[in-house]
């Protein structure tokens, strides 16, 4: 499942995980660290500026049996979106 | 739910870290990380402060020669590479501070909270004269089969 940037935009009342100036494998386990907190159908938002999260985070997902939404880089933060599934 | 097996034969402060970074990512996704220290990678896990001389005192000669040649606890393992008696490394932990990098310290300290499994080969500590009141508390002690028995169950296993 993926979203267009534009519907990443709309999305509402996501869990943010801010890794922001964390490097890897740093933006995973802050991942990891709060995604228990998330309820199951909600989204997590996660704020990087790594560009290795951009495979890091669909990887970890995917994994994990979560729904990778997508991701949109604004004024050099990279938005990474995935939906608790389980 | 797999598990990721992982051998550290080295000391080295890169090599570590590379061991430590994988660790922490696969326990990430939810894998079982185990990790077997032997010979130089031992290093790694023992305590920074002197061995106590009750403990030295335990050691043959040439032993007890080896403990105080290698160093002890995680900052102080040198690079593989351009480690220039310590400036090199000293220089790179600097970056890495800089770029928000995990310190080594840190990648073991997370590796443990996230319940990555620690065993340390006997048989490497009784060449190199490492008793286990060096050794960081609350891990594993074993030998080659335990270490088999392991990779049998994983489906990913690394020697470094």
């Amino acid at each position: 499942m993926s979203a267009t940037v534009e519907e990443l935009k709309t999305l509402q009342n996501t869990h943010v995980v801010d890794a922001r100036g964390v490097s890897c494998p740093g933006p995973i386990l802050a991942a990891k660290k709060q995604i228990g907190g998330v309820p199951v159908g909600n989204v997590m938002e996660i704020l990087a500026t790594d560009s290795g999260t951009l495979k890091d985070v669909p990887a970890w997902s995917k994994k994990m049996g979560h729904d990778y939404l997508g991701a949109f880089d604004e004024a050099g933060v990279i938005h990474l979106y995935l939906k608790k599934t389980k | 739910m797999a598990k990721k097996t992982i051998i550290v034969f080295s000391g080295e402060y890169d090599k570590l870290m590379a061991a430590f970074i994988i660790a922490n990512g696969a326990a990430a996704m939810d894998d079982e990380v185990v990790l077997f220290f032997t010979f130089w990678g031992l290093n790694a896990l023992r305590k920074p402060e002197a061995t106590p001389s009750s403990v030295s005192a335990t050691k043959s000669g040439l032993q007890r020669m080896f403990g105080r040649m290698m160093a002890r606890g995680p900052e102080r393992q040198a690079l593989s590479k351009m480690n220039f008696v310590g400036v090199g490394q000293r220089l790179m932990k600097r970056v890495m501070r800089d770029e928000n990098v995990m310190s080594l310290t840190e990648l073991i300290d997370s590796a443990r909270e996230q319940g990555v499994k620690i065993i340390a080969c006997t048989m490497s500590m009784d060449v190199m004269g490492i008793r286990k009141e060096e050794l960081i508390d609350d891990i594993e002690y074993a030998g080659v089969a335990a270490y088999l028995g392991e990779a049998d169950e994983s489906n990913v296993n690394l020697f470094i």
